[in-house]
């Protein structure tokens, strides 16, 4: 997969956050992830097609994504319910779209399609490809996710 | 400007409507009619009287550009101001609204002085 796909969602993950949740994420070690089982409680996944065909998610942990849901809302969540699914999936919306703009940059142009959410613990999350899932965990103040891209070449 | 209007806020996601009407709150707005898509949207404008539309682009059933055709191809509609609230930021897609007649764009994720800016151009 060509690495210049994995920065533009990075940065696009710390902005969205930072400014819809004025919550600061911290990047970790991207890793190749080998099995489908999602980090996090909460998912949001989105297909993308055009350039080249791909896959993200975005994987909440459940007291990451209450914090950033609370922030957003300006009002405190305290489960997982269909207001912070929704959340979740709207979260995993905007970093795909600002990312696009992104790789608009590079010469790629992609569409995606309606973002899906999975909430449970250990779900699983299908990429469009099986082999190379390069996952990058994110730390903040309230909780741990991580991103996963997936491109087809 | 006039906060005694009627805004029409359309997004299939009930969490951004809810971010979009808590900012607007927050500028002195409060009379809201929402819609889940371009085609309750548009049942709404035939029944109520809507003075600003703010929507999403990528929504089932009908998205924000075939709404946003909708309403400026109708002689009834035409007037009423259009702000695109989207995440798609590509520069064909702001191209396309803007060819379709949008008043003003916005790229999420936004802050809610882009919000307010934006207001003050399309409502004076």
């Amino acid at each position: 997969m060509d690495v210049r796909y994995i920065n533009p969602f990075i940065e696009s993950t710390v902005h969205v956050l930072q400014t819809m949740s004025s919550i600061t994420a911290r990047v970790g070690k991207p890793y190749l992830k080998r099995d489908e089982v999602a980090r996090g409680d909460v998912s949001g996944i989105i297909g993308l097609a055009g350039d080249v065909k791909g896959s993200i998610s975005v994987s909440f942990s459940e007291a990451c994504i209450l914090n950033i849901v609370s922030s957003m809302f300006k009002e405190k969540m305290t489960e997982l319910n269909d207001e912070v699914k929704d959340a979740a999936g709207e979260l995993s919306n905007m970093i795909s779209g600002q990312a696009r703009q992104k790789l608009e940059l590079i010469g790629r142009n992609l569409q995606a399609a309606i973002p899906i959410v999975i909430m449970g613990r250990n779900h699983s999350i299908s990429h469009i490809t099986k082999d190379k899932i390069i996952a990058i965990p994110f730390m903040t103040d309230g909780g741990d996710f991580t991103i996963e891209v997936s491109f087809e070449e | 400007m006039d906060f005694n209007i009627a805004i029409l806020v359309v997004d299939d996601f009930e969490s951004m409507r809810r971010i979009i009407k808590g900012t607007l709150k927050a500028i002195g707005f409060s009379n809201f009619i929402e819609a889940e898509d371009g085609a309750i949207a548009m049942k709404k404008l035939e029944k109520e009287k809507v003075d600003l539309i703010i929507s999403d682009w990528i929504m089932p059933n009908m998205d924000g550009l075939e709404f946003l055709k909708a309403v400026k191809g109708s002689e009834k509609f035409k007037k009423i101001p259009f702000i695109m609230v989207t995440a798609e930021g590509q520069k064909g897609n702001v191209l396309d609204a803007i060819n379709a007649g949008v008043n003003n764009y916005i790229v999420k994720p936004f802050t809610s002085e882009t919000l307010y800016v934006k207001l003050q151009k399309v409502l004076g």
